[in-house]
């Protein structure tokens, strides 16, 4: 993956201590939490912050749903293909809970704008937060996230790819100029 | 993937295997709460049937609301095209109106085809004629794949009226390409002589093929279609080709039990076996959604749909 035009922004020890100072921040006292993944690799980051939450305050386990968000995009039409589906798999019902969405890379703002249209036609959640390992900036919607790993300035035509083990085999962010392919 | 959706032949296994994919996304949607996604917001689908059709409209239908697309059901009869407006006038006024895709049921052979040569909307073949009803081939693929980790080495009989039957001849064509074993099961008569080109092997005796079977098929026999006789009556193809409860027990205990609907009980199929938990024909129905919703998307969900001058169009126009 870690082609010679990359440049590692967080390794793999940075990406584990983020996911762990999230566990340790996120608000508690409040309605009981569940996580919720935007597919693909925020899913994986979820199960790990879910994972670290329960390391940290103890049983009872805490609920991680995986939110694919592939039909409330706004740009169905607009690409050459249309976009590739991923699983979504909510086990539980989310109504008056404290939903946190978990993704790896908050950019645009579009896919969580998306993501908060696909929560609600699950349930009426207590309220909703926001976690991402990585904030890149160039937000085009007035989104902003409650938890951070590490914000990174980057040029509009970068990409910003966040690799796990449990889909790449390793664990970093890298940047890297874009191959064409838009973000 | 392809504009239109026209035959089985056009697609690759890839095409079916991302169709299938992307349906079980789709079902997950129907088992919610709100069964509906803003995937196709915008987008119109008229359907545009010339045979009657509750089933498959229905689906169609379902399935277009389901993905936010508006949808208008336009059956021929109390229409224009009793008034002797031809299929070309039709589906160019549709279009005037803006339609995106137009799902077809024609009782000629290859209108689809042809529709696809005159609009620039997306066509989908819903049926036509006794030649192909490909979205009923890939929502029985989709069915099967529930039961069967994989296509390849399965054994499947497509027992009854092959003859008239569209629905036989989509699916072999859709099982052989996906690695399936075929047989096409019924008396000489219902079995037509171009078959043997649809890479399936061919018998006469349902009772000698179903001891090796993972899935038996029985087609509906299409009275409708019957002005000739292709059997002597219906009591003696039924005794003869029907599958009544001892020819279900001869099938190996992991074995089930298909139907395109409508059924007509007691004839291809018995009553009881019909009701069998082995018999996933309403299966069948609810995966019907979940597909037709995975090839709307997938036809309508790309700019090829609406960015247009046939870049790359398979089937483009003239």
């Amino acid at each position: 993956m870690s082609d010679g035009g990359a440049t590692y922004l967080l390794d793999a020890g940075e990406v584990r201590r983020s996911v762990t100072r999230i566990a340790h921040e996120r608000n508690k006292g409040a309605a009981a939490v569940v996580l919720i993944g935007i597919a693909a690799r925020g899913d994986d980051l979820a199960r790990r912050l879910a994972a670290e939450i329960e390391r940290i305050e103890g049983p009872p386990a805490v609920p991680v749903g995986t939110l694919d968000i592939t039909f409330y995009r706004d740009d169905i039409g607009l690409r050459a293909e249309a976009p590739e589906v991923h699983e979504t798999q909510i086990p539980f019902d989310i109504s008056g809970r404290a939903v946190v969405l978990v993704d790896d890379v908050l950019f645009t703002g579009r896919t969580i704008r998306a993501a908060l249209d696909a929560l609600v036609d699950f349930g009426r959640p207590q309220s909703i937060q926001l976690a991402v390992l990585v904030d890149r900036g160039h937000r085009e919607l007035p989104i902003r996230p409650d938890y951070v790993g590490k914000n990174v300035p980057t040029r509009r035509d970068e990409d910003v790819a966040v690799l796990l083990v449990e889909t790449d085999g390793e664990d970093g962010v890298v940047v890297r100029e874009r191959e064409g392919k838009p973000a | 993937m392809n504009k239109h959706l026209l035959s089985i032949t056009q697609l690759s296994r890839e095409d079916v295997t991302r169709i299938l994919d992307t349906a079980e996304s789709f079902r997950e949607v129907g088992s919610r709460v709100i069964k509906k996604v803003p995937a196709l917001r915008g987008r119109t689908v008229v359907n545009l049937f010339y045979e009657n059709s509750t089933r498959t409209r229905i689906s169609f239908e379902l399935a277009a609301k389901r993905l936010s697309a508006d949808v208008i059901n336009f059956s021929t009869s109390g229409s224009s095209v009793s008034k002797g407006e031809s299929l070309k006038d039709t589906a160019l006024t549709l279009e005037a109106m803006g339609a995106d895709a137009i799902v077809i049921r024609h009782s000629s052979s290859g209108a689809p085809y042809t529709l696809s040569k005159w609009v620039e909307a997306s066509v989908l073949n819903a049926g036509d004629g006794t030649h192909e009803h490909p979205t009923q081939a890939l929502l029985d693929l989709f069915t099967i794949r529930e039961h069967f980790p994989a296509f390849d080495g399965l054994n499947v009989a497509i027992a009854g009226d092959v003859r008239h039957s569209r629905v036989a001849r989509s699916l072999t064509l859709a099982l052989t390409k996906m690695g399936g074993n075929v047989t096409l099961v019924g008396p000489p008569t219902l079995i037509p002589p171009e078959a043997v080109g649809w890479g399936a092997a061919i018998s006469h005796e349902l009772d000698d093929v179903l001891p090796k079977l993972d899935v038996c098929y029985m087609l509906r026999v299409q009275r409708e279609r019957q002005r000739l006789q292709f059997f002597p009556s219906v009591r003696e193809y039924s005794r003869l080709y029907g599958l009544s409860r001892p020819r279900v027990d001869a099938l190996p205990d992991h074995a089930i039990v298909m139907h395109p609907g409508p059924m007509n009980r007691g004839v291809e199929i018995a009553s009881d076996v019909a009701d069998l938990p082995r018999a996933v024909i309403t299966d069948q129905v609810t995966n019907g959604i979940a597909v037709r919703m995975s090839l709307l998307y997938l036809i309508l969900g790309g700019e090829g749909a609406r960015a247009e001058a046939g870049a790359g169009v398979e089937a483009g126009h003239a």
